[in-house]
């Protein structure tokens, strides 16, 4: 029968049943419903999350018509977060829509314990100072949080979240496990059931390539001391034998045996990327340790003992030419293989559980099966504390910035983008906010920034004229545009952070309106 | 574009026409709710820019095609500014997208850059008919054989909810057999209409993107995207910037394939050639100058209209000038890779005065 969810039908396609889950499940709360902020919103409620709460202090003006989609005529002077939750109501009935008519800033200094009832905060065109101050408790309730700002042609989106462990990363290539180079003793029997030298050329042309590779990387490694080619000229010579083994031009399994081979040439063993996760600290468990970090130290006993060096078999292969049999057959010993190794897991798993405390079968079988699966593609992002970066940049990063020609435009908007806020700190309007004074502007915004620089230990570096000049024509506008792109961005991030599927991004996201040279900054 | 539950079933250019009036006033918004392809030529060459919300190879290649063919070269070959219409683009699929800008004949067109949007891949027969390996090769056994052995004439319907219905109960019967996993009525869907899994946010980002650049060709007000940018979401956050050049020799962007003809040359020999031209290969020919109809092929009124005209020389029915720019509509290709396009041509009579030898050279 038809599934009953055609609503979400194409984004089901991409985070399946359990994201969408975790997406109703969610509720989030978003500071400041101008464009950035609405705009945000609004991608959120048609994704289907469970709640969302506005806050905003201020009532819609004739100005918020020309660049809030979720404002009209009728609602100037009302509340702004009343009218947007109104309108963003609208797109999806499933989402409970709340507001509450007050100004962040004043939210954070005075009830600080409002954002732990939240799964995450959306924190829209806060200044520096509203920004260190909300993340310091957001990180204290472990809620999840995210900065975005649109100003002018620029803006940023940023990530603050003490850690984030992905399981399912679903990247786009991935190389197959197929491990051709180290069979394991049922796939290496399954394979010597075969005759390469079959004489019926149906059966010939219908032999799937990790046979091929299999038994052709055997011979090879008979004749090499048993080793597999690893020189570029010896890779050259094993694709021309499994050439010479072609008995007509038209067998395709053998053109993908030869296309797959740099499978076979692949090293053994786990990436540097799995090596660094299972030497982190995090995976000497104890009592404190999340799910994540129990399946970890799993992780890492498993790969020392019965996986050889290897993480469990993730157990899908990819379509191949073969007779159906032999496929289903061959699909069957990846299964029971990739299950042998679940089941090892398991009871790692709730050992380990054990050990720490807790319940053995606190971790569901359907979460170990999933974390095998995807043992080779588990991911950790962490984030600094937005005062720690502002505070103590990595150097190393900013000075390369600074210096390339790459990197200017963004590592400038993020200067600036900084010192805006300084500067209306001291002046009460953004550069080029008022009229008439913008040479004086211009020359006040310099100062401040060259300030920035010094505070930041970067002295004698400074910006491009053209660049503050831009930044002054901006005057602190938030355009739809502008303020769109931002708030896509920050609505992705905050579907990858829910949904714990994807990789959110890492840094700060300098957004470039004027030719997208957009970029990461790793501060 | 926001659209309710109470919209299901409406036209989506009147709905989102209306909604964005009601919500933004002052604009003006006129919906036209039909096929691209339906609108005459002079419907876009009102517009000074186009901003194209497609999703198909095909659609994006029609529209870039019209808007190509207003281009007109100067006598050394650069664009005539006035002639000029800008074109916006963007797509997206799962956490990825592109935003693009095509300014004709300076920037590469759709055509030049076809690359970009490589075929969908298609699983050979024989694999569907005898050796089936995964759940995909059922439900196509099931939608593009099966089907037809069944219901003969009758076609499949991918809108009709019964005709899903059943690709998917024979496609389960199928995986069954060959012991196969993974037939599901999503999957089917999924196969049988190649659905492309698209969210919100990504088309938010890739939308804003379109937009902002229109703002700036339309405002002037800043330096505008050069000229391919693409977004990856999938595994932390990538853009990238890519300056495309253009393919000097583009048939559908370059000052069109020059074309030397004898002036007696009738209008039907000279469609019969372009058949045989090894870089047309143009059948089904309509021509047009100048916005007059020289022969049409379709509506069969136009056609009767138009048909005198076949055995008239095309010097005297482009009205006696020694070389112009003519425009044909045709079947490109051959075989099964036959596509509707459209062509621009450099006519230039032989012997006729003002013609020299430089004005001959460099022809594309
Ligand atoms: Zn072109």
């Amino acid at each position: 029968m038809a599934e009953p969810k055609t609503k979400y039908d194409r984004q089901l396609r991409i985070w399946g049943e359990q994201g969408q889950t975790a997406l109703e499940k969610s509720s989030i709360c978003l500071l400041n419903c101008g464009p950035t902020g609405s705009e945000t919103l609004k991608n959120l409620v048609l994704g289907g999350v469970g709640s969302i709460t506005v806050v905003d202090g201020s009532k819609v003006e004739i100005g918020d018509l020309g660049n809030n989609y979720f404002v009209d005529e009728s609602s100037v002077g009302e509340s702004k977060a009343k009218t947007v939750c109104a309108f963003l109501q609208e797109l999806n009935d499933a989402v409970k829509a709340k507001f509450i008519e007050e100004y962040p800033e004043a939210l954070i200094d005075s009830n600080p314990s409002f954002f732990s009832q939240f799964t995450l905060v959306v924190a829209t065109q806060l200044v520096e100072d509203s920004m260190v101050k909300l993340d310091r408790i957001c990180r204290d309730a472990n809620v999840m949080l995210i900065f975005a700002r649109s100003y002018g042609l620029t803006g940023f989106v940023r990530i603050s979240v003490k850690e984030h462990a992905v399981i399912e990363s679903k990247p786009d290539h991935f190389l197959d496990d197929l491990r051709l180079n180290d069979p394991w003793p049922e796939l290496k029997s399954f394979a010597e059931t075969y005759d390469l030298d079959t004489p019926d050329p149906v059966v010939h042309k219908h032999t799937p390539y990790v046979i091929i590779l299999i038994k052709i990387a055997e011979e090879w490694a008979k004749n090499h001391n048993g080793n597999l080619p690893s020189t570029r000229e010896e890779k050259r010579e094993f694709k021309d034998l499994l050439k010479s083994k072609m008995i007509a031009s038209d067998e395709d399994n053998y053109k993908e045996a030869i296309e797959a081979s740099f499978k076979l040439f692949a090293p053994r063993g786990i990436s540097p990327s799995i090596q660094q996760i299972i030497n982190d600290n995090c995976a000497e468990v104890n009592s404190n340790s999340t799910d994540f970090w129990v399946l970890v130290a799993a992780l890492k006993e498993f790969i020392a003992n019965e996986g050889g060096g290897e993480a469990p078999l993730e157990g899908s292969i990819p379509d191949m030419t073969s007779s159906t049999e032999l496929y289903v057959n061959l699909q069957k010993i990846y299964q029971a293989k990739a299950e042998a190794d679940f089941l090892v897991m398991e009871q790692r798993v709730k050992k380990l559980l054990k050990k720490i405390g807790r319940d053995p079968d606190s971790i569901s079988k359907a979460t170990i099966k999933s974390f095998c699966k995807n043992a080779r593609k588990v991911k950790i992002c962490r984030y600094r504390l937005i005062e720690d970066e502002y505070n103590t940049p990595v150097q190393l990063e900013l000075q390369k910035y600074l210096t390339d020609e790459d990197y200017s435009i963004a590592v400038g908007f993020y200067i600036l983008l900084r010192a805006v806020d300084r500067f209306a700190a001291n002046y009460n309007s953004f550069p080029g906010q008022l009229e008439g004074e913008m040479d004086e502007e211009i020359s006040r915004l310099k100062t401040t920034a060259v300030t920035l620089l010094g505070d930041l230990g970067c002295n004698g570096s400074t910006l491009t004229e053209d660049l503050i000049n831009e930044m002054c024509r901006y005057g602190g506008a938030e355009l739809l545009a502008v303020a769109s792109f931002i708030g896509g961005i920050a609505s992705q991030e905050v579907i990858k952070l829910i949904t714990r599927q994807f990789v959110p991004m890492c840094g700060t996201f300098i957004f470039n309106g004027i030719d997208h040279k957009s970029q990461l900054l790793l501060l | 574009m926001s659209f309710e539950f109470q919209d299901v079933g409406k036209p989506k250019a009147e709905v989102a026409a209306r909604r964005v009036m009601e919500r933004v006033s002052g604009v003006d918004i006129t919906p036209h709710f039909c096929r691209i392809e339906d609108k005459p030529l002079d419907f876009y060459s009102d517009f000074s820019i186009i901003v194209l919300g497609l999703d198909s190879i095909e659609a994006r290649s029609y529209i870039n095609a019209v808007a190509c063919g207003f281009l007109e070269y100067d006598s050394d070959d650069n664009p005539r500014e006035e002639t000029v219409k800008p074109m916006v683009d963007g797509g997206t699929e799962g956490f990825k997208g592109h935003a693009r800008i095509i300014v004709p004949g300076t920037t590469p067109c759709f055509e030049c850059t076809i690359w970009l949007f490589p075929p969908q891949v298609k699983f050979p027969l024989c694999t569907l008919a005898e050796t089936p390996r995964n759940a995909a090769h059922c439900i196509e056994y099931a939608h593009l054989i099966k089907w037809d052995e069944v219901h003969g004439k009758k076609s499949f319907d991918p809108d009709n909810p019964e005709d899903m219905q059943w690709v998917y109960s024979e496609a389960v019967k199928r995986a069954e057999l060959f012991g196969i996993q993974g037939v599901t009525y999503s999957l089917t869907q999924g196969v049988v209409k190649n659905i492309i899994p698209a969210i919100a946010s990504t088309n938010a980002i890739i939308s804003a993107a379109c937009a902002l650049e229109t703002l700036k060709i339309v405002s002037g007000c800043s330096k505008t995207l050069s000229n391919y940018l693409t977004y990856n979401g999938v595994e932390g956050l990538h853009t990238k910037v890519t300056e495309f050049v253009r393919d000097k020799d583009c048939l559908v962007c370059g000052p069109g394939v020059l074309i030397e003809l004898e002036k007696s040359v009738t209008l039907k020999k000279f469609i019969d050639q372009l058949e045989d031209h090894p870089r047309l290969l143009l059948t089904k020919v309509s021509v047009t100058h100048r916005g007059n109809n020289l022969y049409m092929r379709a509506p069969p009124v136009l056609e009767e209209m138009t048909r005198s005209n076949l055995e008239l020389p095309l010097f005297d029915l482009m009205g006696g000038i020694p070389k112009d720019i003519i425009n044909v509509n045709g079947m490109a290709g051959k075989g099964d890779g036959k596509q509707s396009c459209l062509r621009k041509l450099r006519v230039v009579f032989k012997g006729v005065d003002g013609i020299s030898d430089i004005d001959m050279a460099g022809g594309a």
